[in-house]
């Protein structure tokens, strides 16, 4: 049997690559069509989670960095749009607010975890910390004398009546529930298309080769601190963007963005979908979150319990996740079908490449 | 290219004066005091724990020295980040090999010899490494997936790839077949034509067939060094260590 080669990792490449997009632009444009104003909030709101679960499933799955505390950039990025923007009317800058503050808030973090040399282990429980930390102190700040500008924090209730994002220059113009839905999927796609072109360059190849062998990455002459604080930065940005968008969505964000489900629940989207791919995590994000709100619609078993099991059953039987075990399935059906198409002409098809042959007899 | 009527160049590739590694109550590396020239070939043998892998990673920045200093032409690299040292031109291939696993072989040798090049220039040139090696037949396999001795070739390939001034080879021929041993000796003296080496090997037949001057560790120190022929014909040596593998 012709062993799986890295080979399986290019076929997943550009045609997969493509495929993404288009299904992306296909709901983008398709969507609105097909679905009511109802499904299209809830469709926005699954754009939102699919792009934090991008962030997690970037940073642990090619970075190789437990990052556990992720919500603590989705609430940093939802609270600094709402800051923000009721400070100033206009949406446009607010949306960059929201992504540069959690990138500079990890920056920070992340420089005394990876130039301190703290171990993997310790940066899963230092970020898990951080994030339980915000939750506390954001819970605090009921009452009035807690504003940054004219906006109240709002202390466990949050901010409510968050203004939407508006078009670019025209603060009065916000958007309805189709434009919402446009903005959040067309950034979704973006930040798909952003990580993707981040992995095919050489950033992108150092970092994973960095998760596979940090050794041998300082021995030729990388420095994993360096590339390892990049890649917690891109993916908090990233994270505060779907933030600002999940404010967007609820219209109010509250201390509870910062809290622990929060943090569990990127990690399974991530762990369901796939470790290691981006479109598992995405796909992963929509799957619990439509079980979460059918789980909701009855009471016969407590939907964290389901959450739970549902969990507990992946981690047991689809230890992978969803998407490599397909894509397995998908490229091993490709490769019977080749080699059988490839046996009727010739008669070499195992000498053609003895290379394959010899390693797969060790 | 130095011939052997050229003088002996003034200044050293690497020095290392009074190096010193402890552990705890353990001196592992007990005041090393090692000279190598340009485009030289040194061979280290010794007993298993007489510090020369200790020594290696003391070379190469993934060990601090507890004492004394070693330079790399005119740079102190005494206590650097390894990717310090390995940006001024060390390499290594370490005893247990060190590869991207889940990477193919060509990416593998790909990210080494990427640093500081052109994305055109760094195809030709892994194409050319990957093809020095014999390794095109297999470019596109998952390193992981390998066999020991195909992945010593990956990491040393990755080594090249680096173009380093300094290649340090740790056992290189450790769990290579016959016919391998002989192509990495043959490669060893190619490399040795435009590069300084330094070699760790237990394989005896291996060392007789590269090496010219050795260098002979024992607990922690220098026991001897001299020519291949006088260090693996003198008593000494026998007693702590071709003795012993004898018996």
């Amino acid at each position: 049997m012709i062993p799986t080669t890295a080979r399986s990792g290019t076929i997943a490449g550009p045609a997969g690559f493509l495929a993404v997009v288009a299904c992306g632009l296909a709901l983008l444009f398709g969507a609105p069509h097909v679905t009511e104003s109802f499904g299209l909030v809830q469709m926005t709101g699954f754009a939102a989670l699919a792009m934090f679960a991008l962030s997690q499933g970037f940073v642990w799955g090619y970075g190789g960095i437990m990052s556990f505390g992720q919500a603590a950039f989705l609430g940093l990025g939802g609270y600094a749009y709402a800051v923000s923007v009721i400070n100033l009317g206009d949406s446009t800058l607010p949306v960059l607010i929201a992504i540069a503050v959690p990138m500079l808030f990890a920056a920070a973090l992340g420089y005394f975890m990876f130039f301190g040399r703290i171990s993997d282990a310790y940066v899963g429980v230092i970020t898990l910390t951080v994030s339980v930390i915000l939750f506390q102190l954001f819970n605090t700040t009921s009452g009035s004398q807690y504003r940054i500008g004219q906006a109240e924090l709002g202390g466990f209730n949050g901010i409510p009546a968050i203004p939407v994002i508006n078009r670019i220059g025209e603060p009065g113009e916000q958007l309805d529930i189709e434009g919402l839905w446009a903005v959040a999927m067309s950034a979704l796609i973006l930040v798909y298309v952003l990580l993707r072109a981040i992995l095919a360059s050489r950033l992108g190849r150092v970092i994973v080769a960095i998760r596979e062998n940090e050794t041998r990455a300082q021995l030729i002459g990388y420095d994993p601190r360096l590339y390892k604080l990049l890649a917690f930065t891109i993916s908090a940005g990233i994270a505060g963007l779907a933030g600002c968008l999940y404010a967007n969505w609820g219209g109010f964000i509250s201390p509870t963005v910062f809290g622990l489900s929060m943090s569990a629940q990127v990690i399974i989207y991530v762990l369901v979908g796939g470790l290691g791919t981006l479109i598992g995590p995405m796909l992963g994000a929509v799957l619990i979150q439509s079980l979460i709100i059918a789980a909701g619609t009855q009471s016969m078993v407590d939907s964290n319990l389901g959450l739970g099991l549902v969990l507990v059953g992946f981690v047991l039987l689809v230890p992978e996740g969803l998407v490599p075990v397909a894509r397995r399935l998908v490229v091993g059906a490709a490769e019977r079908f080749t080699a059988r198409k490839r046996a009727t002409p010739g008669a070499e098809p195992a000498a053609a490449n003895p290379a394959l042959a010899e390693g797969g007899g060790r | 290219m130095n011939g052997l009527t050229a003088p002996r160049p003034l200044r050293p590739l690497l020095r290392a004066e009074g190096a010193t590694m402890r552990f705890g109550g353990v001196t592992a590396v007990d005041a090393v005091d090692f000279t190598l020239d340009e485009v030289e070939l040194r061979c280290l043998i010794g007993p298993n724990g007489a510090g020369k892998s200790t020594f290696f990673k003391m070379l190469t920045g993934q060990l601090t020295p507890s004492a004394g200093r070693i330079r790399f032409r005119d740079a102190d690299i005494t206590g650097a980040h390894p990717h310090e040292i390995a940006r001024l031109g060390v390499g290594i291939k370490t005893q247990v090999p060190n590869v991207f696993n889940g990477l193919s072989v060509r990416e593998n040798v790909f990210i080494a010899g990427g640093r500081r090049k052109s994305l055109a220039r760094t195809k030709r040139f892994v194409d050319e490494t990957l093809e020095r090696l014999r390794l095109t037949a297999i470019a596109g396999r998952m390193v992981g997936q390998l066999a020991h001795g195909q992945r010593q070739w990956v990491e040393i390939a990755t080594v090249l790839a680096q173009e380093p001034e300094l290649i340090l080879l740790d056992e290189p021929a450790a769990g290579m077949t016959h016919e391998e041993v002989h192509r990495t000796a043959e490669l060893i003296r190619e490399i040795n034509r435009t590069h300084a080496v330094i070699v760790v090997e237990h394989d005896m037949p291996f060392i007789r067939m590269i090496a010219k001057t050795v260098t002979v560790f024992n607990q922690g120190r220098i026991l001897m060094q001299d020519e291949v022929g006088r260090v693996l014909a003198d008593q000494r040596v026998r007693d702590v260590y071709l003795g012993k593998q004898a018996a």
